[in-house]
């Protein structure tokens, strides 16, 4: 086998905490310091050290598609920024061999004040293309946006969709043998994700190109990857087949999640949510729910004014920030509206099980005035996993979030 | 032979060092992007102005205007036997380029700090296309030397021309080195921004831009450590014939300016590992 196409030999990267403080200092602090302690000044300062990465080693091939998951803070961007020579290592060395190209955000150096046009050449400079690349492939760039008739407007007139068109389209024309990628997909709505992720697929398996992709959503990585790398507190603490990660690192990751939450009042509300739980059939409050099993959200609702025609909604969203499911208390009443009096009012909710598939959901609650006022709304409340079925392989990214239930005749 | 691409393009990441031939090579590999840079700039600039570019005559030549009035009209102040306006003219003319783009070289980490902390380019590339945009400007300036020039009956000799590249040659270094100071304190300490108007300003008395440096007397010497001197005075030579080349002068400033090129490298590569975390 040849050699690697990615070396990782080793890599630190050290921060000295002083310097983090507050941004950046001013000439007077520093003056001020001197004047008051001029020794310690001249000796060597005792500053924190703290590695945000070490001893990172990794070698990886060419056409590999490699993805690289961890908490926030775990040292994912930085590890990006030296792969993409933004900043230097500390120690270590990484050897490169191949047009690398980095995408840490889709549409950088875009000036809103030049058209569409210009931007698309400016861009592409700023992301390595020569003048007759773009010019090669502007056609191509401009049908894939989809902006034609806006060429020629300034890139402030155009709306936030068209923008991220525009600057995606750019990225996706880039020749490179090795791309870095850092969680672009967390811009746009879920059809522009589907976009980005296609192209980014139809790179890696027809163009042979070598990706090295950092998101936080799991279902990308997935569909994306061969193998995963895990960090944690700078290390790479797990490398291997995506599957085997990407599970003990959801496992891992919602042992920190909560099964209940206590809500604290929006000032000036009649009625306010105090409490949110998920339980599982056997009343233990937990939001690791098994695939086949029934759960319940309890909700608690404090009413403080008498209020009429009042209406309760729990949303599911899934981890693309999709809405999913919708259920709501007048469903229970044909559509009668309650009115409350000042007290504690407390809601359980079930949900069969094998309806939700394997994977992460969040919850949006709201008390509201239908059609006329949102009394209290509570985005990503809480968030909960459904765990595999038992008996399937463990991860079945692309089937889906919802099964309905159904019968092949 | 035919190179594989794995061969093309082999890069090491390694912790920075100070200086290195490749930061050289990796300046000419970049040129377009550092011509993009600049096109930017001026596009953007004008784009919003309502008489855009004529803002680069109108500059200088107000100035003008009103330093003839007071300093050429009122104080009578010497000006080498040149008609002031004219005299004025030529300094402000080399003395704006090289204070504007002070003052946009200084500020180009900070203004271009999303693009820094994304995508990787030479950091120098940056301010040396500040200055290229402030190049621009004096060129449309000149315009109006021209017209002066014509209006009040000088004609440059031949030689004198020949030499004007050297002196902007000299004006666009000092610019880009003591630019390259200024622009690495500024990613730490933002006082520069308060500083550099007040730096400028008093520094247009220390350069003969008003004045000629005869004026000076004995003490002229210290003015010559000045780079802008020799080019100023230089420049009014050869374009006025106020007096014959100095070649000497020309010499130190050129020193002057290649000391001040050495320690802005050094200083701004020296904090270019970690502007990304600190801008």
């Amino acid at each position: 086998m040849s050699n690697p196409i990615i070396e990782i030999k080793n890599i630190g990267k050290k921060y000295n905490i002083t310097h983090q403080r507050g941004g950046y200092v001013t000439l007077r602090e520093t003056i001020m310091n001197v004047l008051k302690s001029p020794l310690s000044f001249l000796k060597a300062k005792t500053k924190e050290e703290f590695w945000a990465l070490k001893d990172i080693s990794l070698n990886i091939q060419k056409g590999e598609v490699i993805g690289i998951i961890g908490k926030n803070g775990s040292g994912k961007s930085t590890l990006l920024k030296i792969l993409s020579q933004i900043t230097p290592p500390t120690t270590g060395e990484i050897t490169l061999r191949g047009k690398i190209r980095s995408l840490l955000e889709v549409g950088t150096g875009f000036h809103p004040e030049l058209t569409g046009r210009e931007n698309i050449f400016l861009n592409g400079a700023i992301l390595g293309m020569t003048k007759k690349e773009v010019v090669k492939k502007f056609n191509e760039i401009v049908e894939f946006s989809g902006i034609d008739k806006f060429l020629d407007t300034p890139v402030k007139y155009y709306s936030s969709g068209m923008y991220v068109r525009l600057a995606f389209s750019v990225a996706a024309h880039m020749e490179s043998d090795i791309l870095i990628v850092d969680e672009v997909l967390a811009v746009g709505d879920a059809e522009f994700q589907k976009k980005c992720l296609g192209k980014m697929k139809e790179m890696s398996t027809e163009a042979g190109r070598t990706i090295i992709l950092v998101s936080h959503n799991m279902t990308a990585i997935e569909q994306m990857c061969s193998r995963v790398v895990l960090l944690e507190k700078g290390r790479a603490t797990k490398i291997g087949p995506t599957i085997e990660i990407v599970n003990e690192y959801l496992d891992k990751f919602l042992e920190f999640g909560d099964g209940e939450i206590t809500l604290t009042k929006k000032p000036g509300v009649d009625i306010s949510f105090s409490k949110i739980s998920i339980t599982n059939e056997k009343n233990v409050i937990t939001n690791n729910i098994n695939y086949k099993e029934n759960f319940y959200i309890n909700l608690e609702l404090d009413v403080f004014k008498e209020t009429k025609d009042v209406d309760l909604g729990i949303y599911f969203k899934n981890s693309l920030n999709t809405d999913l499911v919708f259920s709501c208390l007048s469903d229970k009443s044909n559509g009668q509206l309650k009115t409350f009096k000042p007290g504690r009012y407390n809601f359980k909710v079930e949900f069969s099980g094998g309806f939700l598939m394997q994977g992460i959901y969040s919850i949006k609650i709201s008390v509201h005035n239908p059609g006329i006022l949102t009394i209290d709304s509570r985005d990503d409340v809480i968030s909960f996993s459904i765990l595999p079925p038992s008996g399937r392989p463990a991860s079945r990214g692309g089937a889906g979030c919802v099964s309905i239930p159904n019968r092949w005749i | 032979m035919e190179k594989t691409p794995e061969q093309t393009y082999v890069t090491i990441i390694r912790p920075k060092k100070l200086f290195s031939i490749r930061d050289i090579t990796e300046l000419w590999k970049y040129k377009e992007l550092m011509y993009f840079f600049t096109w930017r700039d001026l596009k953007v600039r004008y784009k919003q102005t309502f008489i855009g570019i004529v803002w680069a005559i109108i500059q200088p030549f107000i100035t003008m205007v009103v330093f003839s009035v007071f300093f050429g009209g009122l104080a009578k102040m010497p000006s080498d036997g040149v008609p002031y306006p004219i005299f004025v003219y030529v300094g402000l003319l080399f003395w704006q380029f090289f204070s504007s783009a002070l003052g946009d070289t200084s500020n180009c980490l900070v203004a271009n700090q999303s693009v820094i902390t994304k995508v990787y380019f030479p950091r120098l590339i940056l301010p040396i296309s500040s200055v290229f945009t402030k190049l621009v400007d004096f060129a449309v300036a000149t315009l109006m030397l021209v017209v002066l020039m014509f209006y009040y009956g000088y004609v440059p000799h031949i030689s004198g021309l020949l030499i004007l590249p050297l002196l902007l040659f000299i004006t666009f270094m000092a610019s880009v080195g003591l630019g390259l100071v200024l622009a690495s304190i500024n990613v730490k300490y933002r006082d520069v921004r308060y500083a550099l108007p007040f730096f400028i300003q008093i520094m247009l008395f220390l350069t003969p831009v008003i004045y000629p440096a005869s004026i000076a007397g004995k003490y002229s010497f210290i003015l010559a450590l000045n780079p802008m001197t020799g080019v100023i005075q230089n420049a009014r030579a050869a374009l006025l014939g106020t007096a014959p080349i100095n070649w000497l002068l020309i010499l130190i400033s050129f020193i002057a300016t290649f000391v001040i090129m050495i320690i802005g490298v050094y200083f701004f590569k020296k904090t270019e590992r970690f502007f990304a975390d600190i801008v």
